[in-house]
């Protein structure tokens, strides 16, 4: 491995671990429930994208910052600012689940298909 | 620290004033009064139960979540050499760290992993499969329509929603604004 | 307060007396594997090694648990369980259907019970109740949770990664059965108070101790001013699932009530886990928790004579996950049933059984 392969993995560590922190602190010291601090994650991402912030941090975190949620919001306003771009404002309402349709139907796929197989040990 | 301690029981002795007065505190009858009595014994209730392990959960969150973007990383790194573009690897990758978390969510081992790492597993893109897979896995039961299908949403649904939602109007607001 | 009247068997203001005596003749207990590996593992009737039970769903487990304790606690006296006159029975599932279920395959009349996690005394209150005022012979008196069934309910899928805060509590697995009779040999149920609901407007879910303590705190005070008994009378206070955190307020509620009752005040949710060995944070909690404890552990005392007098105190939370959802603070529960290791002191019908112990 090159140094600056393994430079991408020490970064991806830092900013995902970076972003689980400040969700930690979140959940820790407003008490709020772990799925509303999801829900706000995502939209964070989307806000943080629009405005042009998220781009640079993907820049230097690779995955660490795609793989968490603020990336899922960051991909979701990705897909509308380049929809809107081709297409115009119907970008707006197409863009979106565009971007992030592989994701989702890989999840909402293995969500079922696990649930087939599997069931719950408790 | 005396001080502290000092209000600490008078606070108590107002809580137990209240439960002696008529057997029950004076509860929705004088708006004003009850207030009090909740503001008083919450801070009874948090002085006297353990306090979160901050430090502990902030350093699990880092250290798991850091890992499994680390573990992303890998995946993204070995798509990109076999020449992926990176959008498109950035996609697959996430939609590898899905598989994997949903598996470990099917054999019971992602609970334990949240246990431990706490927002460091649920913020990444793996928690959000967790959060897919284990509702439906709990009401397979109540049948593949309004168990699986429907409560495979419980979580992920309101993550779409408002992801989508927001991601909309800030796309509008910057249409409106005629930003590039 | 008001006076006691002669020949009525209330006194004060929320307290029953029963003076025949009802006897618990029997009592079972049956566990999952979790409370099975805990510190009172060896007073249980039954472990089971999984919390499946064998069976599909974790509330079909819930109902052969109930089930099987009811049988055990009918085995042990020597009865059959189409033989007893009633059963009050509650769990924590929606519309009780662990107790509804399990009454299902008993067929004996029935009466479904919800108190949240005060269940097994108010079951026992009821049955005494029924025994002492002669409207029963035989009452079986039956509650139980399971930590999955009740997870799915009112937190998250048994799945799902979240991290549990130091305030919560494990719902234990298991359930407890008592049989309370009119005569027979056993511990005799002397007195119950009947709970309020009280609510000091804690609203986290994860902290359920918090939210029940004032109601225990107001019960136990209660029960002392109804009965003017001293505050040395009973040997041991037991409530049912304060756990860590409400177990400390109500010491210091007590205390400033006037009530200093040092080591004999006990809680079935600190007593069930090695909670910092077996990770269940504050400690215990379900109906389970305090009815397997009751059954199980302090039955065996009583028998053994090791506790003379007894003040059991199960400790509800009555929360629905929809209050939780909108917002709603936490109501609290406790009722309180007096019981004495020897049933020969009889004042009424019913205490034949003394003179053979």
């Amino acid at each position: 491995m090159t140094a600056q392969t393994a430079m991408t993995y020490v970064r991806a560590f830092l900013v995902g671990g970076a972003i689980c922190v400040v969700a930690q602190l979140i959940l820790d010291l407003t008490r709020i429930n772990p799925a509303h601090v999801m829900v706000l994650f995502v939209c964070l991402g989307a806000l943080i994208s629009g405005l042009g912030l998220y781009a640079p941090l993907v820049e230097i975190g690779g995955a660490g910052a795609t793989v968490p949620l603020t990336g899922f919001g960051h991909a979701l306003f990705q897909g509308v600012a380049k929809n809107v771009a081709t297409e115009g404002p119907v970008g707006l309402l197409t863009g979106g689940l565009r971007a992030t349709a592989l994701g989702l139907s890989v999840a909402v796929v293995s969500g079922a298909i696990v649930a087939i197989i599997f069931n719950p040990k408790g | 620290m005396a001080k502290n301690r000092r209000s600490t029981k008078s606070k108590a002795r107002g809580t137990a004033r209240a439960l002696m007065a008529r057997g029950v505190p004076g509860v929705g009858r004088s708006p004003g009064k009850r207030s009090e009595q909740v503001e008083r014994y919450k801070q009874l209730a948090q002085e006297v139960g353990p306090k979160r392990p901050l430090a502990r959960n902030v350093l699990a969150a880092f250290v798991v979540g850091g890992a499994i973007c680390a573990l992303g990383q890998g995946v993204l790194n070995y798509l990109l050499a076999r020449g992926l573009p990176k959008e498109e690897g950035i996609g697959l990758a996430s939609a590898a760290l899905v598989v994997i978390a949903a598996l470990l969510t099917g054999i019971g081992v992602y609970d334990v992993v949240g246990e431990f790492g706490g927002m460091g597993s649920a913020i990444p893109i793996t928690g959000f499969a967790n959060s897919i897979v284990s509702p439906a896995l709990e009401f397979k039961r109540e049948g593949y329509v309004l168990g699986v299908g429907a409560r495979l949403f419980t979580v992920a649904g309101p993550v779409i929603v408002w992801g989508l939602v927001v991601s909309i109007l800030v796309g509008a607001v910057r249409l409106l604004l005629g930003a590039p | 307060m008001r006076p006691a009247i002669a020949g009525q068997r209330r006194i004060g203001n929320q307290t029953v007396l029963f003076p025949t005596r009802p006897a618990i003749i029997s009592a079972a207990s049956v566990v999952g594997p979790k409370e099975g590996q805990g510190p009172l593992a060896q007073e249980f009737d039954v472990i089971k090694p999984d919390t499946h039970f064998g069976q599909a769903t974790w509330e079909h487990a819930e109902t052969t648990m109930m089930r099987e304790a009811a049988a055990t606690a009918a085995g042990k006296c020597g009865l059959e369980l189409q033989s007893l006159d009633l059963m009050l029975a509650g769990d924590l599932l929606n519309q009780t259907l662990a107790s509804s279920f399990a009454a299902r395959q008993i067929y004996i009349p029935f009466i479904g019970l919800y108190g949240a996690c005060s269940t097994m005394a108010e079951s026992m209150a009821l049955a005494s109740v029924f025994v002492d005022g002669g409207y029963a012979q035989r009452v079986l008196a039956t509650v139980s949770s399971h930590h999955d069934s009740a997870e799915r309910q009112y937190r998250y899928p048994t799945e799902f990664g979240a991290q549990r805060v130091p305030t919560s509590q494990w719902t234990v697995t298991g359930a407890g059965a008592a049989i309370v009779a009119a005569g027979g040999d056993g511990p005799a149920i002397t007195a119950a108070t009947i709970g309020k609901v009280v609510d000091f407007g804690i609203k986290d879910s994860n902290d359920m101790g918090s939210a029940m303590a004032p109601a225990a705190a107001q019960t136990i005070v209660q029960h002392f001013q109804d009965t003017g008994l001293p505050a040395n009378h009973y040997d041991l206070i037991v409530t049912g699932d304060l756990a860590e955190v409400g177990n400390k307020i109500l010491v210091k509620l007590l205390s400033e009530a006037g009530l200093n009752l040092g080591n004999r005040l006990d809680d079935c949710g600190l007593m069930i886990f090695d909670r910092q060995a077996q990770n269940v944070k504050a400690g215990g909690s379900g109906c389970g928790c305090s009815a397997v404890v009751f059954c199980g552990h302090l039955m065996r005392r009583l028998l053994a004579g090791e506790i003379e007098r007894l003040l059991l105190v199960c400790t509800g939370a009555l929360l629905s996950p929809t209050s939780y959802q909108q917002g709603d603070t936490i109501p609290g529960i406790a009722h309180a049933v007096a019981v004495e290791a020897n049933a020969s002191g009889a004042t009424g019908a019913g205490g034949g059984g003394g003179g053979r112990i």
